[in-house]
């Protein structure tokens, strides 16, 4: 395989964009991205976004968020109607052909003029279950109620990925919530959505995520220390609620295995978990134990913008490697109703 | 690490229509996908992931459907990546899972794109006004008209150049089950003398819309080399994109559209491409588009691509035949337009392309444009293994 490092990571996190839309905010994100590594959008040699129509209410919101690069002269360019993760993949793997050394990735979604959790009722089977319209939080729910019942798993655990995300949070700048709190506290506050509390829950959140890719002894070139990508691969499950163990992720355990994770020791996580219970779901999936440090970043819990959030954690995950703050992470990110679709990343630093 | 050597085992589609009420759009899907299953002569545990496009999720009403669709389409423990790049999709679509297989990750990938129309509205969802932006068109016809209407100009070509396009395809069309429109009684004089939608744009030079769906199998060069049934091997892949608005865009012949067309050549070692390829599918919603894309694709020179309308060049029976299949303008089921053309294509080189096959084709274009003559993908596939 050609050797692909993450060298250069951008994001931006608001709880509502009220002035900019989309490019007006994304154009910045994709200029720190840039100015980082000292390079032009135009000597990328592939660029590759992931988006969402329905948050933006229009169909093909993707093609202003071009604008936002400038595809003058015409670029090689493709977007998935997905997480900016998969973006990220489609990069790897076109990198791996080995006629371009560098990628551009970047992902957006303004989710605050709307009904998120509503909105997300439309990805289910349209004809017997949308109708009914349950609304992501309350699939959550389930899921973490049945999590509960198998056993092993209390309201205390979940509430203690709360305080451990927000405390972690408080070192993110991008974070949006932070602070220390205590777990009896949490515990104090009322039902959201029972058995999850409003903090167990990721804030909807708008904003965007830009990650440049290089290969090989390009990488090397931009970046004192690449994060680079020893393994990356992702799965997806049936959708239906009936139709899969919600206490597990079976789709994240072959993807983790797939991935490499347990081939060297981990020294920290980025999970794409936006809510607090599922956070366990993935850990135990990955078979991260007790010297892994999960989402020093604060994680979803703290930011999670629909879209960008698992490009979020690879961006996160490849700061800290490329910084020496761990030597081998994890990042992870996900879609779908209660972690339907998953995507792990195994990055490693040289030094 | 170069690319390894792919190609097309096996191709499947639906029988597109105005409303396949018959069947869900799960149904739908899979009914494409086990037809290209057979075709490639493998079964669903042969697929190691899978790639599925369309076009905007507002034109089913359903966000991300790919999620739903993940069991129908065989990929619950498997990869699955879903690709949105507009009219473009279907092609942008064959490319990405192309390049899937072309790292040597996978032995085979299912790749589908589909678009069921009569869901919801595409009309409507083409048409949302958004705060403090200009509108003003009503669908794809309002914007594309004086982009017609900029090449009549400039070229001289006779009105009725958009006519002769759409009869051949109409005709072509019939020789093709699988195609929305057949008109078997169609006439110069029915097109000529339709409704004049969006000048110089007439009822009868417009594409239908249409429910369907359109699969390829792609397997790796082991499992092309021991397939039984003809292959189509990938010579070259390419997608370009540039902005909707700017100053200095040339929307008659986009630099994107000349600069993929220049890169899928290199790729394929193609230097005189109305000598070497053997036909071409290309996406032409509305009539005009053949010559345009003529030119901007390098098969005639500037301003020239209407005489080879006019000389019956791109004729079934012509020295470089053009949408053999009837094309988009006899079937559009919008996402899946753009793999048609590729499923085409790739279907005519392995001589498996029924009435409206091409004598001894042995190159042949894919090709498939979208957004406002923005982004596109093409591709270039052969009966022989690429030796570049």
């Amino acid at each position: 395989m050609v050797d692909v490092a993450v060298v250069s990571f951008a994001q931006h996190n608001a709880f509502r964009e009220d002035e900019r839309n989309e490019v007006e905010f994304l154009q910045p994100v994709i200029k720190e991205a840039m100015s980082n590594i000292d390079l032009k959008t135009q000597d990328m040699g592939f660029v590759v976004s992931g988006s969402c129509d329905y948050l933006a209410g229009q169909a093909f919101a993707f093609v202003s968020g071009l604008d936002a690069v400038g595809p003058w002269p015409p670029l090689r360019e493709s977007h998935v109607e997905m997480d900016g993760a998969w973006a990220l993949y489609e990069a790897w793997i076109r990198l791996q052909h080995g006629d371009i050394d560098t990628a551009l990735v970047y992902a957006f979604g303004k989710s605050s003029p709307g009904d998120l959790p509503r909105v997300l009722s439309l990805q289910l089977e349209p004809y017997s279950v949308a109708p009914l319209w349950p609304d992501a939080v309350s699939l959550a729910a389930l899921q973490a109620r049945a999590l509960m019942e198998s056993g092993g798993v209390s309201d205390k655990d979940l509430a203690e990925v709360v305080a451990r995300s927000r405390s972690h949070a408080a070192s993110n700048p991008a974070a949006l919530l932070s602070g220390s709190h205590d777990v009896a506290d949490l515990l104090a506050e009322p039902m959201y959505a029972d058995p999850l509390r409003r903090h167990d829950c990721a804030p909807v959140t708008d904003g965007a995520s830009v990650i440049v890719l290089a290969a090989g002894d390009r990488a090397r070139e931009l970046s004192d220390n690449p994060a680079w990508i020893r393994g990356i691969d992702h799965r997806i499950e049936a959708q239906g609620m009936g139709l899969r163990d919600l206490t597990v992720s079976e789709s994240t355990r072959i993807a983790g295995q797939a991935a490499g994770v347990a081939d060297g020791p981990v020294d920290l996580a980025e999970l794409h978990a936006p809510f607090s219970h599922q956070e366990l779901i993935l850990a135990d999936a990955l078979g991260l134990g007790a010297d892994t440090v999960v989402n020093p970043s604060g994680g979803a819990l703290s930011a999670n913008v629909m879209m960008a959030a698992g490009l979020t954690r690879i961006g996160e995950a490849a700061t800290r490697v490329s910084n020496g703050d761990g030597h081998r992470a994890v990042a992870h990110a996900t879609s779908g109703p209660a972690l339907q679709q998953n995507l792990v990343c195994v990055l490693e630093a040289d030094k | 690490m170069s690319k390894s050597p792919i190609a097309v085992l096996g191709t499947g589609q639906t029988h597109h229509t105005a409303k396949r009420t018959d069947v869900s759009i799960a149904g739908m899907v899979r009914e494409a996908a086990e037809r290209a299953l057979a075709d490639a002569e493998c079964t669903w545990d042969d697929i190691d992931a899978v790639v599925i496009g369309k076009a905007p999720d507002m034109f089913e009403g359903v966000v991300m459907p790919e999620l739903y669709l993940a069991d129908a389409l065989g990929a619950v423990g498997k990869p699955m990546m879903r690709v949105h790049t507009a009219g473009s999709v279907g092609g942008s679509t064959a490319v990405v899972a192309s390049h899937l297989m072309q790292s040597g990750t996978h032995r085979r990938v299912l790749t589908l794109a589909f678009e069921k129309q009569s869901e919801s509205n595409a009309m409507w969802a083409l048409s949302i006004q958004m705060p403090f932006s200009g509108g003003g068109v009503a669908g794809a016809g309002g914007y594309f008209a004086p982009i017609v209407r900029a090449y009549m100009r400039q070229s001289g070509a006779p009105l009725d150049t958009g006519y002769k396009v759409v009869l051949k395809d109409r005709l072509n069309a019939l020789k093709n089950p699988y195609a929305h429109l057949h008109q078997p009684d169609i006439t110069y004089d029915e097109i000529a003398n339709s409704p004049l939608l969006w000048d110089p744009i007439r009822y009868a030079e417009t594409c239908p819309s249409s429910d369907g769906a359109g699969a390829m199998v792609l397997g790796s060069e082991e499992v092309a080399d021991a397939a039984s049934r003809p292959v189509a091997w990938v010579h070259g892949t390419a997608v370009r994109s540039e902005p909707t608005m700017g100053v200095g865009r040339d929307r008659v012949s986009p630099w994107a559209g000349r600069k993929c067309a220049e890169d899928v050549y290199a790729e394929a070692g193609i230097t005189n491409p109305r000598e070497e390829i053997d036909c071409v599918e290309m996406y032409v919603p509305f009539s005009w588009f053949e010559p345009m894309w003529l030119e901007n694709l390098g098969f005639a020179p500037e301003n020239e691509g209407w005489k080879m309308v006019h000389d019956g060049a791109t004729a079934l029976d012509g020295d470089l035949p053009v949408n053999m299949s009837g094309g988009v303008l006899s079937s559009n089921p919008i996402g899946a337009s753009g793999m048609l053309r590729f499923l085409e294509a790739a279907n005519q080189v392995r001589g498996e392309a029924g009435d409206h096959q091409v004598d001894g084709a042995r190159k042949a274009v894919g090709h498939a444009y979208g957004g406002g003559s923005q982004f596109f993908a093409m591709w270039v596939v052969g009966s022989e293994k690429p030796t570049n």
